[in-house]
């Protein structure tokens, strides 16, 4: 097998994923350069979220090929994958209630050198420091969306998979996750985001793969974005 | 003080020393459950198990060639047995517990009465059904001690202090450390702690050897009090299992406590209506379970 091009972060190949019985994936194919934002787009049960959870290991199942870093991770266990420097925001945000916001922000192992400080983080989130002791779930919805961010930039983790940031988050809060994404970019993190605001991921990212029904529909670079926004509102049936 | 009130405050005391029993399997329970998601029905036949190298310890290793005249003492037995057994426990969770964690925890349930079972018959085949006594308490422990109300068992009162010190260290370690951290956000959400980084199945390993070596310590602090035999474990674990479904799983504070008082329960029970003092817990679990199914301490997130 060739070497990974120089700068490939994520390449994915004929990736099939499945829960149980269900056959989720049929054979997605996607590669992300390093320090690129990339987006998945797609309506609710595309396979968005599997495709994430899938470049982590955690479906049930799942065959082809997925190299991080140049590193073939199909048959290494989740807690493997993550250890090549993968950071996840699960869509839930997996804020753990029988912890404080301290210890969720704790949590995560270091996998790399060069993660945020606790300091650093804290002066970012005001609000984790300020509740640091209270449990995790006590935060607001915006909050605790932030803590399943600083969570992850702690670990040293390059390569950030995101879901569904901004769900459910109110307009000051989603202005502040932009502000800090595009940050993360200057800062040279690698990024894969699923996220339905499109207006939010359409000034972020460099490309768009448009997943529907378990594969991946189109690839639209940002330059092309203008001209198939008719295509993309047909497959995002609005 | 009448005689009424010492008679309750001894029964109490030595219901405390059964509760601390109780408290300390229940827990290993809890602690299992929290990660393995299954009921431990081998739980019992550890605890034997742990008597079982005290007792073997003592009066069987010098037949071995290089071991002559050799006895395992009580407090090497307090350390190596739990260790022996936490050490099994971890084989049989990698080797076949492991593979049923995808089948629901009704299979989990099922292979772990299964290994009781075979656990027990062996011992039942070697050994006295009516027990052996365990000989090697130390001096030490050995008399009784003035508590004021009563003269008692210095070795009850050190059983006592003992099982409470485990269970209070156990409940630090789970709710006070890092590494509790892990036990607490693996109980909740197991992958994404390990999409984290964390070696999730390693850490169940270790938990489910953690929990049954608590077992084994408990065989080892109960083999100088009860006789030593192969359905020790089996009684004991009857009544274990009615205390957790009154604490509710889950809650490592819950076991604790519920084992406790409900071993107090029982000694208050033999004062004021001895014959009841046996089926009691039992009455409370299905009080509780009518009340409250999801027992005094349990969430609804482990309810099924
Ligand atoms: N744990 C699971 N078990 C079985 N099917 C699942 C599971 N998670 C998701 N699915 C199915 O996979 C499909 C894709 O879901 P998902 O990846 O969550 O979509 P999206 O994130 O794009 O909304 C859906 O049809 C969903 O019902
Ligand atoms: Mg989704």
């Amino acid at each position: 097998m060739a070497d990974p091009q120089d700068g490939e972060m994520v390449k994915a190949a004929d990736l099939h994923a499945h829960y149980g019985e269900s056959h989720i994936l049929h054979g997605v194919s996607l590669s992300v350069s390093r320090g690129e934002l990339i987006t998945l787009i797609g309506r609710n049960g595309s396979g968005r979220t599997t495709i994430l959870r899938s470049l982590l290991g955690l479906v049930g199942r799942r065959t082809g090929s997925v190299r991080i870093r140049g590193v073939e991770t199909i048959d290494l266990p989740p807690h493997r994958i993550a250890r090549l420097g993968v950071g996840y925001c699960p869509e839930e945000r997996g804020i753990f209630s029988r912890l404080s916001v301290e210890e969720n922000l704790m949590l995560p192992p270091v996998v790399r050198e060069g993660g945020m400080s606790v300091e650093r983080l804290y002066e970012i989130f005001p609000n984790l420091f300020e509740h640091r002791k209270a449990m995790g779930t006590r935060l607001s919805g915006g909050e605790q969306q932030m803590l399943a961010m600083a969570r992850i930039l702690r670990t040293g983790a390059q390569l950030l998979l995101l879901d569904e940031l901004t769900e459910g988050l109110a307009p000051v809060i989603v202005q502040a996750l932009k502000r800090l994404i595009r940050q993360l970019k200057q800062l040279g993190f690698t990024v894969i985001l699923v996220e339905q605001n499109f207006h939010f991921a359409a000034e972020l990212a460099d490309r768009h793969y448009v997943v529907d029904r378990g594969r991946i529909a189109e690839m639209i670079p940002k330059e092309a974005l203008a001209e198939s926004k008719d295509k993309i509102d047909a497959y995002l049936g609005v | 003080m009448n005689f009424f009130t010492r008679m309750v405050l001894a029964q109490m005391m030595l219901g405390l020393n059964n509760g601390a029993f109780y408290a300390i399997l229940s827990l290993g329970l809890a602690v299992i459950f929290g990660q393995l998601n299954i009921i431990n029905f081998a739980h019992g036949a550890f605890y034997m198990l742990g008597a079982f190298v005290a007792l073997l310890g003592y009066t069987s290793l010098s037949v071995l060639p290089g071991l002559a005249g050799f006895h395992m003492n009580y407090w090497e037995a307090l350390l190596i047995a739990p260790l022996v057994v936490g050490l099994l426990g971890m084989l049989i969770e990698r080797t076949m517990i492991r593979h049923l964690y995808k089948l629901g925890n009704l299979y989990g349930l099922l292979l772990t009465f299964g290994i009781a079972l075979i656990i027990q018959g062996l011992f039942t085949n070697y050994f006295n059904v009516s027990g052996t006594s365990y000989n090697a308490m130390p001096d030490i422990l050995r008399g009784t001690v003035n508590l004021g109300f009563m003269r008692f068992p210095t070795y009850r009162l050190w059983s006592i202090i003992i099982s409470l010190g485990v269970c209070l260290g156990t409940w630090l370690i789970v709710e006070r450390t890092k590494l509790g951290s892990y036990l607490r956000a693996g109980t909740e959400n197991a992958d994404l702690v390990q999409a984290f980084g964390v070696n999730v199945p390693l850490m169940i390993s270790l938990t489910y050897g953690f929990g049954v070596g608590l077992a084994a310590f408990a065989g080892v602090v109960a083999a100088p009090i009860y006789s030593v035999s192969p359905i020790m474990g089996e009684e004991m674990i009857i009544t274990v299992f009615a205390v957790v479904v009154i604490g509710g799983m889950g809650s490592i504070m819950g076991a604790i406590i519920t084992g406790l008082c409900l071993g107090m329960l029982e000694g208050l029970t033999k004062v004021i209506y001895p014959p009841a003092a046996n089926t009691v817990i039992f009455f409370m679990m299905i009080v509780v379970l009518l009340v409250k199914p999801t027992g005094l301490f349990g969430k609804d997130q482990y309810g099924e």
